[in-house]
Parts: structure tokens; C-alpha cells; sequence
């Protein structure tokens, strides 16, 4: 639909101490964010990515020139040297690895190779701490999620849903598809970041022996 | 040291929350009614971030171990003091061995148990908030914990008594535009501005659900999740809006149709089950 495709930025109101910068797609999203990042402007205290848009916590209201910049500026790509990578070690035992290979009318090993044949890159945050949605830098594929979730969904459980991929940083109930698991821990309050992904970051899945 | 002897429906420790951890999926959790936490260490010559217990309606019964000034602000509410009857919004004097207890509040939802050098639990990501949605920082107080508490080192204020606050039936909430206003039809935006809503039942820190005639969507895509503030007015397929409070989720798929200001956001966290809410909008 038209209203769909956005072809310019917009600034969105959103009360009195935030604006949302909806953007063209996750790539102009992610080059922006990494512009406003180095722009280190005072007025903007921090920033909540989501699927397409940055979410900007202000102190003060943003000045009229920067407002302007934020629509109309064309950034570059995000250079390679500031998107961290990280790799994640999974067994593919998810119990729903067949069942959702079945219904894109692929093998197992074809669904292996779609999600550890190319990186990820986290689009933005939410559900859980240290919860990321991946989005695929390559071919995508559409997930239905489970008609019923489960209500709960062990620790480090890699799962697909819609376009996306994820991994589940703590127990929890969930309505994603399940194709494996890692022992990798996702967030820990003692680290700094306590985050193993935040916006931004890359991932690349490698297969264990399962 | 302060004993929990009982804790009644709810009662968590909260401060300002932990604001700057949203871009990794935290929420920033915090005090529900900030103005109430702010107002209950004032009391006690805290400053205003210091955590406190948050008492949904009432129902806690504590022991203090050693002396200490102790506040209750927020909902107004009567305490019981080794069984002598006394008032929130003005500092109480506890000495070692003292019981007290926080009845339920006349009016509102929320009290705000203020001690002197503030609740001294660990902080886990700069705050000693609960987060209920993460199960970060402390878990719900239960009968038997043992709450330590810090060194004061702010004079002892001469504030005597505070004012209670005033209860409005139905409260006026001021709304802001929100990023998908424009989502939601010209004749939904006015009945969102001038229906009478109830506080549905299943309220709680997340958010604050309303009863009432449902807004039709003028745009009925599906919204590429974005970011999510407290004060949020968040319009699920029901049509019927919720109101985000200080623990809600980072992000959200649903529009979000306005913003109600923080100033506002404190009375709506007062709000009961049933209790009714008109919007006003400030600008659209």
C-alpha cells in the first residue's frame, strides 16, 4: 500500500520529551542511528531503535537544523569496523526444525543452510533483555508462529518467526518456532554492555554436531 | 534493618528506574507514581532518587530493627504504629522494635514508604528497581525479608506535613500527539477526546487498560515494531487503549495513537479498577 512506502524520513511527534524518526528501511534506520551516534548532539539523551524507526529520548527540543539535517541527510553505510560480530554456536534440535521445513517445502538442511549461511544483523530490541531481532542479510523467508505459544521456551533456544530470527536470552513464554539451541549467554547485568547483542550488531550462527 | 512481616497484594522496591538501557530490550521500570516517590524522601530528607517500597494498597507490615524516620506519600492512607493509629505525608519516628503497619489507602492505588538513607538492596544496571516484565533487580517483597538500610547524609528536613492530593472523579489526562495519530480515523481521534473511559481490571506496573467505546483504525496495516515511552497510549486490535506505565515493553507492534505527559502519567498510576478517565487533547 502507499502509505507503506516511505520514501522520505519523517519526524514523528511523540509527547513531550521524545520524536520518532521513522525511516525509509532497517538500512537507512541503522545508517542513521550510527550519523546521530557520532553527531554526539546534547538534546538527545538516547536512542530506542526499532524495526524502521529511531525512537529519540530528548532533554531539550531538537533544534529546527537538526531536524531538517535528519530528513534530508544521505549517510553512508555504517562502516564495517563499527558493527561488531558476533558468532553463536547452535545444535539444530529445535523441535519445530521439521515441522517449519516441511511447510516452506524445504529440508532440514536447506533451513540449516538459510540461517547459517548468511550474517544477521540486529534491528532492534524488546520482548526480553538481551532479546535481538535479527533480520537476515541475505534471502529471507516468511515463518508463520505457533497458531498456540508455548508457555515456556527454554533458555537459549534459537528460533525463527516471520522474516526474523532470534535467540531467547532467558526461560520464557514464547510464539516463535524453535529450530535449536546455544549455550551462549545473552545478557548478564554484570557485564558491560550487559547485552551480548544491541542494534547494530551482526551475527553468525555456525553448526554444532546436534 | 527493616523486617517485612507482611506484604499484602504488592509491594516492590523502586526508585527512578534505569533509564538508557531500552536499546537493549530493558524497561526502564521505576517508581509508577514518580512524583509520590519523590515527594515520601523528601519527607525523610532522602534524595528524591532514593528507593522506596511501592505498597499496592496497602497491606505491609514491617518491624524496624533499629530506629529510623520513616514516610508514606502517595495514595493517602492511615498507618498503625505498635497498634496507635497514624497518618501518611509527614515523617513518623520509628524506634528499634517498632511495628508499623500501612493500611489500605481511601483514595488512590499506590503508597510510598520512605526510611531515612533509603533501602540499600544491590542495584543491578545502576537501579534497585523491580522490573516485574525481566524479573530484574529485587523480587516482590515477601514476609521475612530483610530489608538493609543506607547512611543519610542530607540534613533532616523541617517539611511537617505534606499535602494530600486531590482525588478527581473522572480524572483529566492531558494528550499529546503520538508518531500514528494519523492511523486512527477523525472520528475516533474525537471519541478518544471526549468518551468517558474506565480503568479496566487487569491493570497493573505495564499498563493500565480502558473500557469504552473502541477506535477504528484508519491505516489497519501491521505497524513494524517502534519504540515505546511511559505515558504511551497504545491501541491494540480491540480498539481499546492502554496507557503505558513506568515498567512497560521497549519496543511495540501496535500504534501508538497519543502520549499522555509525565505530570500526568503520576495521577494515572493512581488510577482503580472501575475508577473513570476523560483525555483531553492538548494539540493535534
Amino acid at each position: 500500500m502507499a502509505h507503506d512506502q516511505v520514501r522520505t524520513r519523517r519526524l514523528l511527534p511523540y509527547g513531550e520529551s521524545a520524536r520518532l524518526l521513522e525511516c525509509q528501511d532497517l538500512d537507512d534506520s541503522q545508517r542513521m542511528a550510527h550519523w546521530l551516534s557520532v553527531q554526539r548532539r546534547p538534546e538527545i539523551a538516547g536512542i530506542v531503535p526499532g524495526a524502521r524507526t529511531l525512537l529519540l529520548r530528548l532533554t531539550a527540543p531538537l533544534p529546527a537544523e537538526l531536524a531538517r539535517t535528519m530528513i534530508t541527510i544521505q549517510p553512508e553505510p555504517v562502516p564495517a569496523q563499527a558493527a561488531a560480530v558476533v558468532t553463536i554456536d547452535v545444535r539444530y534440535d529445535g523441535a519445530d526444525l521439521a515441522e517449519v521445513a516441511d511447510g516452506l517445502r524445504l529440508s532440514t538442511e536447506q533451513l540449516i543452510t538459510h540461517h547459517t549461511g548468511q550474517q544477521w544483523v540486529v534491528a532492534f530490541c524488546g520482548f526480553a533483555p538481551g532479546f535481538g531481532y535479527l533480520a537476515p542479510t541475505g534471502p529471507a523467508l516468511r515463518v508463520p508462529r505457533r497458531s498456540t505459544p508455548r508457555t515456556r521456551v527454554p533458555a537459549g533456544s534459537v528460533a525463527i518467526a516471520d522474516h526474523w530470527s532470534a535467540v531467547y536470552p532467558t526461560a520464557s513464554p514464547g510464539g516463535w518456532q524453535l529450530i535449536g539451541s546455544t549455550d551462549v549467554q545473552l545478557f548478564d547485568v554484570t557485564a558491560d554492555p550487559p547485552a551480548l547483542l544491541s542494534p547494530g550488531t551482526r551475527v553468525q550462527f555456525r553448526r554444532l554436531p546436534s | 534493618m527493616i523486617i517485612v512481616e507482611r506484604s499484602g497484594p504488592l509491594a516492590v522496591i523502586e526508585d527512578l528506574g534505569r533509564p538508557g538501557y531500552a536499546d537493549l530490550g530493558v524497561s526502564p521500570s521505576g517508581a509508577a507514581d514518580r512524583g509520590s516517590l519523590r515527594a515520601a524522601n523528601r519527607l525523610v530528607g532522602n534524595p528524591e532518587d532514593a528507593a522506596a517500597i511501592e505498597i499496592l494498597l496497602g497491606g505491609l507490615s514491617i518491624t524496624a530493627q533499629e530506629s529510623a524516620w520513616i514516610a508514606v506519600a502517595g495514595a493517602p492512607t492511615d498507618l498503625l504504629i505498635n497498634d496507635r493509629a497514624d497518618a501518611s505525608h509527614h515523617p513518623v519516628y520509628l524506634r528499634a522494635g517498632d511495628r508499623m503497619e500501612v493500611l489500605a489507602p481511601r483514595t488512590g492505588l499506590r503508597s510510598y514508604l520512605a526510611v531515612r538513607g533509603g533501602i540499600d538492596v544491590p542495584a543491578v544496571l545502576g537501579s534497585r528497581s523491580a522490573d516485574l516484565l525481566a524479573g530484574l533487580g529485587p523480587a516482590p517483597l515477601r514476609p521475612g525479608d530483610r530489608l538493609p538500610v543506607g547512611r543519610s547524609t542530607l540534613p533532616q528536613p523541617g517539611i511537617d506535613v505534606l499535602p494530600l492530593p486531590a482525588a478527581e472523579e473522572p480524572l483529566r489526562v492531558t494528550l499529546l500527539p503520538g508518531p500514528r495519530t494519523d492511523w486512527f480515523t477523525e472520528a475516533a481521534l474525537n471519541s478518544l477526546g471526549s468518551q468517558l473511559w474506565r480503568v479496566g481490571s487487569d491493570l497493573d506496573r505495564t499498563g493500565v487498560r480502558l473500557d469504552g467505546e473502541p477506535l477504528e483504525r484508519r491505516i489497519t496495516d501491521e505497524l513494524p515494531s517502534e519504540g515505546l515511552i511511559r505515558g504511551a497510549v497504545q491501541v491494540p486490535p480491540s480498539g481499546l487503549p492502554i496507557i503505558f506505565g513506568s515498567n512497560h515493553p521497549v519496543t511495540g507492534g501496535y500504534p501508538v495513537v497519543g502520549v499522555v505527559p509525565d505530570a500526568d502519567c503520576d495521577r494515572v498510576a493512581q488510577l482503580r479498577p472501575g475508577d473513570g478517565l476523560r483525555f483531553s487533547w492538548a494539540a493535534r
